[in-house]
Order: structure tokens, then sequence, then C-alpha cells
């Protein structure tokens, strides 16, 4: 599959003069304050996409409506009830019908199907009758639904500041069949749910995928063959190893951000501590050592620190170290225990799993430990990932009895948790970067 | 778990019964569990001497333990005295020990917990004697529960390790 990358498609929207011009830019008027206790998602106008297929503009349309409605940031009209029923980019909208209906942002857009997709969109702000996005895009034939990922991409960062994270995918594990014996396989899916793939088939346990980087890179838990190892898994190329031969067991494994590396834990006669290789193989060098359980490992998004989880003082509970080992200073001080740290790609934030007053709970703090704040409480709930842009979090919830896990988002202000439709049961979320 | 000694033929099939379905239902895991999967294979008894449904049924097959923790419970040790006495009676059998969580408690974390709990009998057993080389374990964390529910007795079977004879 050749595809346009995200950066050429926006040098060709440069390149072809489809920055669209026309129309004085509006500063900043239309702008999301996504902070606050007395938030309110700004409510936005998106007819459907004009396109000499209606059902394809439609669909296009709904994809990027759904996008930003499931952000929590955005309040899509409902399209049959807007004035105008289909986008036109090659206009100034009538603002006085804009305005009358109440509507502030609005969205025209265009999309045509040939050798690629094309898709043009304009956001025009209708109290200050100025144009605030115009870009137009190029994906290759089969990436309709990233064509609309791109554009709702465009559309969040400038009205909602930030980066995007609408055109990413996320890996998880799909469980299916009896609790006692349940099947558990890797998958990978857009991060709305959309173009769900199967990556392994079930005959042996996986778990605890994490994306790397480039995003065609994979490290994850394979119980094959009875003998449990961290493996690497090449997406393009369906190629698996393993990650290294140390210790007895080794499991929870985290690429480092510029996906040279993994971190990982060794077990070795029921002891478990950190360690560290190259993706290119070679020595894995060590972090952690005692006899405790050191575990979920995360980098800082420079590289240079790693938090994980140490039951050292008793419950497991977060330490931070730099990225060569040594020294670890504890972070967590909450009643309960805590685990599975995982660093923001912003770096402001660590999101983690905390356990206390017998529930489970997602949530996050500084990295210096200050500042916790808990986004989402359940009978159970573990496992956070974070969206590229620092500002949604992913894990799974179990009601537990013989239900099963489920996928579910909330945002770093605790707002809108969601769940995210999966055919089968569902965990281990590890979200993807913006893809290239 | 030990079955008491005075106990009716018939509370002793039923606790047999409920045996082979929890190995049934853990049998899956183990590499090699030959012959523990069907009801038909066990005799009215505790088994043959020296079967693996003899040291399933009365010498009992699995150890528990308290939340969050690997040390054995005066409980575990009389049955792992049992299953020492037991393997190093009948030494032709290899032995995997499995390592199980509970679900209160993350995936990583829980797949640790079962080693270090599986290890904890591993070296328990070889200092009761057992050739080390004949051991091997496994944890499996919480993604291989035995009793399905939601609450503290039920998880409470989850948090053990099992001796499999093959």
């Amino acid at each position: 599959m050749t595809l346009v990358t995200r950066r050429s498609a926006l040098k060709l929207g440069l390149a072809g003069g489809a920055l669209l011009a026309s129309a004085p830019m509006a500063m900043a008027q239309l702008r999301i304050v996504v902070e606050g206790a007395n938030f309110q998602p700004l409510p936005i106008a998106i007819p459907d996409f004009a396109s000499s297929d209606p059902t394809f503009g439609r669909e296009i349309a709904d994809i990027v409506r759904n996008n930003l409605r499931r952000s929590g940031l955005f309040l899509p009209l409902d399209p049959a009830s807007l004035p105008v029923q289909v986008g036109d980019v090659n206009g100034t909208p009538d603002f006085n019908i804009w305005r009358t209906a109440n509507v502030d942002a609005l969205v025209m857009g265009s999309v045509e199907r040939g050798g690629q997709i094309s898709s043009s969109v304009r956001v025009w702000d209708t109290r200050q009758a100025a144009q605030v996005v115009g870009k137009s895009y190029n994906t290759d034939p089969n990436s309709a639904r990233r064509i609309a990922h791109i554009v709702s991409d465009a559309i969040y960062e400038q009205l909602a500041g930030g980066s995007g994270y609408f055109d990413t995918r996320v890996i998880y594990v799909a469980e299916s069949g009896p609790k006692a014996n349940r099947t558990r396989r890797l998958a990978i899916m857009d991060q709305d749910g959309a173009n769900m793939q199967y990556l392994t088939d079930g005959s042996s346990m996986a778990l605890t995928p994490r994306f790397a980087p480039n995003g065609d890179l994979v490290t994850y838990m394979n119980f094959a063959d009875g003998n449990p190892q961290v493996y690497l898994l090449q997406l393009s190329s369906g190629q698996q190893q393993r990650l290294a031969n140390v210790g007895a067991m080794t499991f929870a494994p985290r690429f480092s951000p510029d996906g040279g590396t993994v971190a990982f834990s060794v077990e070795q006669g029921g002891a478990t501590n950190l360690y560290a290789v190259s993706t290119g193989g070679g020595q894995p060098m060590q972090l952690t050592s005692g006899a405790a359980i050191d575990t979920g490992p995360s980098y800082s998004p420079d590289g240079s620190r790693i938090v994980f989880e140490s039951d050292r003082g008793g419950s497991p509970q977060i330490y931070m170290m730099g990225a060569g080992g040594g020294n670890a200073q504890r972070i967590s001080f909450g009643q309960g225990s805590y685990s599975t740290p995982v660093w923001s790609p912003k770096g402001d934030l660590i999101a983690y799993t905390r356990q206390s007053d017998g529930q489970f709970h997602i949530g996050i703090m500084a990295p210096d430990g200050s500042g916790e704040r808990l986004l989402y409480s359940s009978f159970h709930a573990e496992g956070p990932t974070w969206a590229p842009n620092g500002r949604v979090i992913m894990f799974f919830q179990d009601p537990g009895g013989n239900d099963g896990p489920r996928l579910m988002s909330v945002d770093i202000w605790g707002r809108n948790p969601q769940t995210i439709t999966t055919d089968t049961y569902a965990s281990d979320p590890s979200w993807s970067g913006l893809r290239a | 778990m030990a079955i008491p000694a005075p106990m009716s033929t018939a509370l002793r099939a039923a606790a047999m019964l409920f045996f082979v379905v929890v190995v049934a239902a853990c049998s899956r895991s183990s590499n090699d569990a030959v012959g523990l999967t069907g009801a038909g294979n066990l005799g009215p008894g505790g088994g043959a001497p020296g079967s693996q449904q003899e040291f399933i049924v009365t010498v009992g097959d699995r150890v528990f333990f308290e939340t969050d923790s690997s040390s054995l419970t005066s409980e575990a040790m009389a049955t792992l005295d049992k299953q020492a006495a037991w393997l190093n009676q009948y030494q032709n059998y290899r032995i995997l020990i499995e390592g199980h969580a509970d679900e209160r408690g993350t995936r990583e974390y829980n797949i640790a917990l079962g080693a270090r709990r599986a290890n904890v009998v591993v070296n328990y057993l070889v200092s009761k004697g057992v050739n080390g080389q004949r051991i091997t374990s496994q944890s499996f964390g919480k993604e291989r529960p035995v009793a399905i529910c939601n609450d503290i007795s039920c998880w409470s079977q989850n948090r053990r390790a099992v001796t499999v004879v093959q």
C-alpha cells in the first residue's frame, strides 16, 4: 500500500496552491478553551462534503463529525438541521444564514475519488466572516478514512490547539472465549475502531503490545511454546523475533522515544528486574537489581529517564530513575498501590493505574509526583496509553465475573469517558503516534 | 488442598468431580497434561498408586496464597510436603509449577507475582528433596483463572500455584 504521507500531503496542499486562498484569515478568534470547570464543547456545523458521489461525501463528513464529537471538545450539529446541506469549498458562505442559525464554526468540505482521493476543507468563523482553516489533501485510493482523519486533525489543531490525534491507530489484545481459557490475539485498528485486523492467530497468548514511534514495529509478550518472552513484530513484513535471550521470562516491554531501545522486565528465580536492549540486538543492559518486582518501564519523551513500578517498599509504587538505571526515587505516595506508569508524549504528565478502596483508578500526576488527579474509577480499570497530543488516555476496564474487558478513553480533565467499540473483548491498548 | 479422611463416598466423588472440572479448566494452559481432561479416566477412588489422578485427588495439586503474597501458609506447606513425598516416590514424572494471580492486580505485576509464587513452590519442593532438574515453572499472571465471580472467596481460589505432573 503506497501512501502519500501526511507530510507530503501537506506539501501537496502547499505546492498545488491549494492552501486554499481567498478570504482573510481570522486571528484565532474562534478557539476552544479546553480547560476549566465550565467547559462547553464548541458547536460546529459540518454539512456533507461536496462530491460527485454524494454518498461518499456524506461518509467522509460522518467520520469527521464522529471524530470531533468523540473528542468531547466539539458538538457537531445535526446535519439535517443545517441551513445548507452540502459543503461548498469554492465560494464564501453566506454568513448571515449561519449566524441566524447560531453557528459560529462552519466546516465546508469536498472530496473526490480519482487516481487518488482528494479532499479540500475550509473552516469559517461566521462571526468574524473569516476563514480559519483552508487546506487540501491527497491520499491513495485505499485511504478514504485516513483523509477524513487528516481533515479532522486540521480542524482540531486550529480550533482546539495542540496537535490532533485522529490519524492514528491502536494496537490491542482482542480477547474471546470463556474467561478461564481466553484466547488473546494482537489486533490493530484505527483510533475510532475502524479497519480492525488481527496480527496474531491466537495459537499462543499475546499480551501488552506497544508501538514503536515509527508505527511499524511492535513489541509484545508472547507465550509461544510455553516460554513467555518479549517479541518484536514488524507490521509491514509480518516478521517477528525474540527481543533478547536473558533470564527465565521477559515481559512488560516499551520502546524508547527514538525507537532504538526497548526497556523490559526480566524474571529470574522469582525476582523481576529491568533491562534495556537495542532493537538491533546486542547485550541487554541491567537497569535495576534486587529481589523485588520492578516492571512497567516507560521512558520520558527526551529518553533521559525511566518511570516504572516496583514493590521494593512493600506494595507496588511508582519510581523514577535515569535511563541508565540506578538511584531510583519513589514518586507515588497516595493511599493504596500504583502501577503501569506511562509518560505522556508531551512530558508533562504520567498516567498510571492506582488501586485503593477496593477500586481501580486511572490517574495522572506530574513527573515529580505532584498534582495527582484521578480521571476514572471503577471495579477494574488499568493500562493507560496516551494519544500523541497528550490530552486523551485510552485504557481497559473489566466489569468482572464472566464479562470481559473493553477499551475506554477519557481526557486529562477527567471529562468525556467513553467506550471504544470493538468486535471482541479488548485490553492492553497502545496508541500510535500520528501516522507518517 | 487436602481432602479430610472421614469423608463419605458421595462427598469424595463430588470433591473429585470438582477437581476434575478445575483441572480441565487449567490443563489447556500446561504443555502436556495428558489424561487429566476427561472425567471418564477416573476410577471411583483416588486413582491408581503413582498415577497423575492420585496426585491430583489424594495428594492435592495446588496451594493458595494470601492477597499480593507469595508466602507459603502452613496449609500450603502441608500440601507441598505431601507433594514432595509423592514426587520423590514416583521419580519418572517431570513437573511443571504454574504460578497464578487473582484479577485484583494489574497485568504486568501479576505476571511477575505468578512467577514469584511458582518460584517459592519450586524452592520448597527442592528443599524437600525433589530434584530441581525435573522441575520447570511458568507464570500465567491473572490470565487463567479457575474460579470466576466477583467476590473474595472466589479470588482466593485463583491465587494459586499448581503442580502439574507430566
